[in-house]
C-alpha cells in the first residue's frame, strides 16, 4: 500500500505546479477549468430537464460519428469531427424519441437502448478498420489532458494564445456562454414550464434539440483532453453540487463555474500528488467538493431541525 | 478505407445473414485469434467446438444473456434501467482494490471487491435521494462517473506499481469473451444460478413490489429488504458480465432483451423466459460472429444482435410494435371515414323523410360539401365493404349498410342527449363531441344510454333517435315526426 499511495509532500503537490512546473501544469489546469466550465453550464440545463443521463447517452453515441467523419475525409480535423459527433448526438436523440414515444418503453431503457447500440457500432466499425487506417477507440474517445502542452501554440496577430486545443476549448466555451446569454430566458422556460413555453411562443422541441446539439459539440470537444465517461462527471457534478445550494439559474451558473475552477486546480495537485491520470483527477476532486457540500447542507439540516425539536417545549411552555 | 476492408465487411455480413437462421436453433462460440483459415473452416471449428477457448466463451456468453436478461426484467419493469449501467462503472475502484489484495487478478477477489463497490455506489445513490432534493438520474449519473473516476485513477496507479501480473485488468474496461477461463465461468454459472433460483423463490414478493408498492406494504413484504437483495445479485451480475463485454455494453445486455420481452408481453414470468431466452441469443449470435469474423470484439457483436432482436420487436411486435399500431391507427381511421359516408347517406335518406329507396351521388356530393368523384370513391369504398351498391348516380344501402348507418346515428343523438341532459352542455356544444365518440360507443353503453335516457326518441335539436326498430326492423324506418308504434316496441 505504501508504494501505492506516494507521500505527500506539501510543496510538491501544492506549490510546484503553479511555479516551476507553471509551463507544465498552468495549460493543463486551464484546460480543465474550460472543459468543466463548459460542461458545467450545459450539465446545469440536463440536471434541471430531468436528463441528466443524457450526457452519458449522447458522449457513447457520438463515436460512430466520429469514425464514419473519419473514415469519409481521413482526417482528425475539427470540423469533419463536429460534424460527425453533431450528427451521431442528434441520431441518439431521435432514436431516443422515437422508442419512447411510440413504444411503452420508458425514457430511461430508451437511452440505454440507443446508445449501446450506437458505441457498439462505433467500436466495430472501429475493429473493422483498425488494421488499415490510424485509429483505434482509444485515440478518438479517450484523450488526455496531460498531453495539452506538448500540443504546438497558436498565435495570432503575433500574440501567443496557447496550445491548440485549449484555444478551441475557449472558443466553444465562448459560443456556450453566448447561446446561454442569448437564450436565456428561452432555455429558463422551456426548462421549467413546458406549457407556458409553448403559450409564450417558445418551442420545447426546438430548445430540446438545439441544446442536444451543443451538448454533442461540447461533448467532443471535450473528448479531446479527458475520457468519455469523465465528461458526464463534468456535466454532472457542478450543476449537482449547484443545486443543492441554491434555486436561483443564474446562480446555479455562478456556482458551476466556482465548482470547475475548485474542480481543475485541486484535481492537478491530486494528479501529482497520486501520480496518476489527470483528467481522472479532476473529476475526483470534483466528486470531493460535492461530497463536502453535501455533508456540510445534511448537518445544516439535522442542525436546524434539532434546533426545532429543542426549541419546541419552550413554545409550548410559554403559550 | 481500402477494398479489403470492404470484403471484409462485406464477408461479414453475408456471413451473419446465413447464419442467423442456424444460431437461432443452435449454438455458437467466441473469438478465434489463433489460425489464419476462411470463414468456412471457421464454421466448421465453430459447430465442432474442438477449441477449449471456444467452448469457455461459448458458455459465459450463454450464461452472461441468460442472467443479464432476467435480471434486467426486472429494472425495466421498475423503471430503473441505467441502474446497471451506474453498477457497472460503479465496480471499478472494486476491481482495482480487489486486485491489489492479492496483488494478481484473482476472480474471486475482484468479484468480492466489485460487488461491494457497487453496493457502495447503490448506497450512495439512494443516500443522495433521500437526504438532497436531487432527482434519481441525476445521483445516478454523478455516483457512476465520480467512482469510475476513482477507479481509473487507481488503476493508472496501479500501471506505475513495480510489481504484480497487472495484463488483463483492460479487460474490464472493453472486455473480451475470448480471455474467459476456467475459473471466471464457474464464477458466472454460480451467480446465474444463484440468480435463477433466487428469482424462482421470491418470484411474489419480486412481482409485488415492482408493480405495486402499497399492496407489498401491505401484506408485509419488506419492500426494502427485497431491493437490496434485487441490487446484490444485479451487482454480482454485472460484475461477471464486465469481462465479457465491458463497462459501457453491460447495460445494454441488462436492458435491450428485457425491453424486447417487454414489448411482446404483458406478463412478467412471460417477459422473463423470453428475456432470458432473447439474452441466450444475443450472447450466442455475438460470441459466433465474434469467431467467424475473427478478432473482432465479442461485446458489441453481442449488443448489435440484441438490438437486432429489439428492433424485431419494435417494429413486428403483435401489440406494442409500431408496424401493427400503425395498421391499427390507419384501419380505425378507415372505418371512421366510412361511417362517416354512412351516416351522410342516412342524414340524406331521412331528410327525404326515407321515400326514394337509394341516395343520389348529386345529393350526398351536397351533404359533404365534397366533389361528385369524391363521394363515388367513398361509395366504392363502402360498396368494398358490403355497405351499400352504387347503380349508376345512386346508393343503396345494403341490410348491414342500413343496420350500421341507423347505429351510427343513434349513437350520435343519443349522446347529444346524454350531454345536455345528464352533463347540462349547452346544446349547440355537444356535436363536435358525438361526432368522435358515435364511432367508439358499444352496444352495451347505447343499452345503459338509453335506458338512462327513458328511452327518449328525439335529440336535443328533435331530431329522432333510430330506435331498435330502425335498425333491426325490415320495415323502411319512421319518418321524421316521431311513431307511436316506436313506443309500442317498449
Amino acid at each position: 500500500m505504501s508504494e501505492l499511495i506516494p507521500t505527500f509532500e506539501w510543496h510538491r503537490v501544492m506549490i510546484d505546479p503553479w511555479t516551476i512546473d507553471r509551463e507544465l501544469y498552468g495549460w493543463i489546469a486551464v484546460m480543465g477549468f474550460l472543459v468543466t466550465t463548459a460542461c458545467g453550464l450545459v450539465g446545469n440545463y440536463l440536471i434541471l430537464r430531468r436528463m441528466a443521463l443524457m450526457g452519458d447517452a449522447v458522449s457513447h453515441s457520438v463515436l460512430p460519428g466520429l469514425v464514419i467523419a473519419f473514415l469519409f475525409t481521413n482526417s482528425r480535423g475539427t470540423g469533419p469531427m463536429f460534424i460527425g459527433a453533431l450528427a451521431a448526438g442528434l441520431a441518439a436523440t431521435i432514436l431516443i424519441e422515437a422508442i419512447h414515444r411510440k413504444t411503452r418503453v420508458k425514457q430511461d431503457a430508451a437511452m440505454g437502448i440507443a446508445f449501446t447500440t450506437l458505441f457498439a457500432i462505433g467500436v466495430l466499425l472501429v475493429s473493422i478498420y483498425s488494421e488499415h487506417i490510424d485509429l483505434d477507440a482509444e485515440c478518438v474517445l479517450y484523450g488526455e489532458i496531460a498531453f495539452v502542452p506538448l500540443e504546438p501554440l497558436v498565435s495570432w496577430l503575433g500574440i501567443t494564445l496557447g496550445p491548440v486545443s485549449v484555444v478551441r476549448m475557449a472558443f466553444v466555451l465562448l459560443a456556450v456562454v453566448a447561446l446561454i446569454v442569448g437564450f436565456y430566458k428561452e432555455l429558463l422556460v422551456a426548462s421549467f414550464d413546458e406549457a407556458l413555453a409553448r403559450a409564450t411562443g417558445v418551442n420545447p422541441t426546438w430548445v430540446h434539440y438545439g441544446l442536444m446539439a451543443i451538448l454533442s459539440v461540447v461533448i467532443v470537444s471535450a473528448f479531446e483532453s479527458v475520457r468519455a465517461i469523465l465528461v458526464i462527471a463534468m456535466l454532472i457534478l457542478p450543476g449537482a453540487t449547484a443545486s443543492l445550494l441554491t434555486d436561483r439559474l443564474a446562480v446555479m451558473h455562478g456556482i458551476a463555474v466556482v465548482h470547475a475552477a475548485l474542480s481543475s486546480w485541486l484535481g492537478v495537485s491530486l494528479g501529482v500528488w497520486l501520480e496518476c491520470s489527470i483528467g481522472a483527477a479532476m473529476v475526483v476532486a470534483g466528486a470531493g467538493v460535492f461530497t463536502a457540500v453535501w455533508f456540510v447542507t445534511v448537518f445544516w439540516r439535522w442542525r436546524r431541525q434539532a434546533g426545532n425539536v429543542s426549541s419546541r417545549p419552550e413554545e409550548v411552555a410559554t403559550t | 478505407m481500402n477494398l479489403s476492408g470492404y470484403s471484409r465487411a462485406w464477408r461479414l455480413v453475408a456471413g451473419g445473414m446465413l447464419a442467423l437462421a442456424i444460431v437461432s436453433v443452435s449454438s455458437a462460440g467466441s473469438v478465434s485469434e489463433l489460425t489464419q483459415t476462411n470463414w468456412q473452416d471457421q464454421w466448421v471449428r465453430f459447430f465442432s467446438m474442438r477449441d477449449p477457448s471456444l467452448r469457455y466463451a461459448l458458455l459465459g456468453s450463454i450464461l452472461l444473456g441468460l442472467s443479464c436478461g432476467l435480471l434486467g426484467s426486472f429494472i425495466v419493469v421498475r423503471r430503473m434501467a441505467l441502474v446497471g449501467d451506474a453498477l457497472s462503472h460503479a465496480v471499478l475502484p472494486g476491481v482495482a482494490i480487489g486486485f491489489l489484495w492479492g496483488m494478481s487478478k484473482d476472480p474471486l477477489a475482484i468479484f468480492i471487491g466489485a460487488v461491494i463497490a457497487g453496493l457502495i455506489g447503490t448506497g450512495v445513490v439512494s443516500a443522495l435521494t433521500k437526504t438532497t432534493r436531487l432527482k434519481p438520474d441525476t445521483a445516478l449519473g454523478l455516483v457512476l462517473a465520480s467512482f469510475f473516476a476513482v477507479g481509473l485513477c487507481l488503476l493508472t496507479m496501479i500501471q506505475n506499481l513495480p510489481t504484480g501480473n497487472k495484463s488483463g485488468l483492460d479487460k474490464f474496461l472493453f472486455g473480451q469473451a475470448a480471455a474467459l477461463g476456467a475459473d471466471d465461468i464457474t464464477l458466472m454459472a454460480i451467480v446465474t444460478i444463484v440468480a435463477v433460483s433466487l428469482i424462482t423463490l421470491f418470484y411474489k414478493e419480486l412481482l409485488a413490489t415492482s408493480f405495486d408498492a402499497g399492496f407489498a406494504r401491505v401484506t408485509g413484504i419488506p419492500a426494502d429488504w427485497v431491493h437490496h437483495g434485487l441490487m446484490l445479485v444485479l451487482a454480482s451480475a454485472t460484475v461477471i458480465a464486465l469481462q465479457a463485454v465491458g463497462v459501457v455494453l453491460v447495460s445494454a445486455m441488462l436492458i435491450t432483451p428485457a425491453a424486447a420481452a417487454y414489448l411482446l408481453t404483458d406478463r412478467l414470468h412471460r417477459m422473463l423466459v423470453l428475456a432470458g431466452a432473447f439474452g441466450v441469443l444475443a450472447g450466442v449470435t455475438g460470441a459466433f460472429f465474434s469467431f467467424v469474423g475473427r478478432g473482432l470484439p465479442t461485446g458489441p457483436l453481442m449488443v448489435i444482435g440484441a438490438s437486432t432482436v429489439f428492433l424485431c420487436a419494435y417494429l413486428m411486435g403483435p401489440r406494442h410494435g409500431v408496424v401493427a399500431k400503425w395498421w391499427r391507427q390507419r384501419s380505425r381511421a378507415a372505418r371512421t371515414e366510412r361511417e362517416n359516408t354512412l351516416k351522410a347517406l342516412y342524414h340524406v335518406w331521412e331528410n327525404e323523410d326515407f321515400r326514394d329507396i337509394g341516395v343520389t351521388l348529386a345529393d350526398l356530393a351536397q351533404r359533404r360539401r365534397e366533389t361528385l368523384d369524391e363521394v363515388l370513391q367513398r361509395s366504392r369504398e363502402l360498396v368494398r365493404h358490403g355497405m351499400a351498391t352504387v347503380n349508376r348516380d345512386t346508393v343503396y344501402f345494403t341490410p348491414e349498410g342500413r343496420q350500421r348507418a341507423a347505429e351510427i346515428v343513434r349513437n350520435h343523438r343519443l349522446w347529444e342527449l346524454y350531454l345536455t341532459n345528464s352533463a347540462n352542455i349547452a346544446p349547440d356544444h355537444v356535436h363536435e363531441d358525438a361526432e368522435k365518440i358515435e364511432h367508439i360507443l358499444g352496444e352495451k353503453t347505447v343499452r345503459e344510454l338509453e335506458r338512462r335516457l327513458g328511452y327518449a326518441t328525439e335529440d336535443p335539436h328533435g331530431k329522432p333517435i333510430p330506435g331498435p326498430r330502425d335498425i333491426h326492423g325490415e320495415a323502411l324506418p319512421t319518418g321524421a315526426t316521431g311513431n307511436p308504434m316506436r313506443k309500442d316496441d317498449r
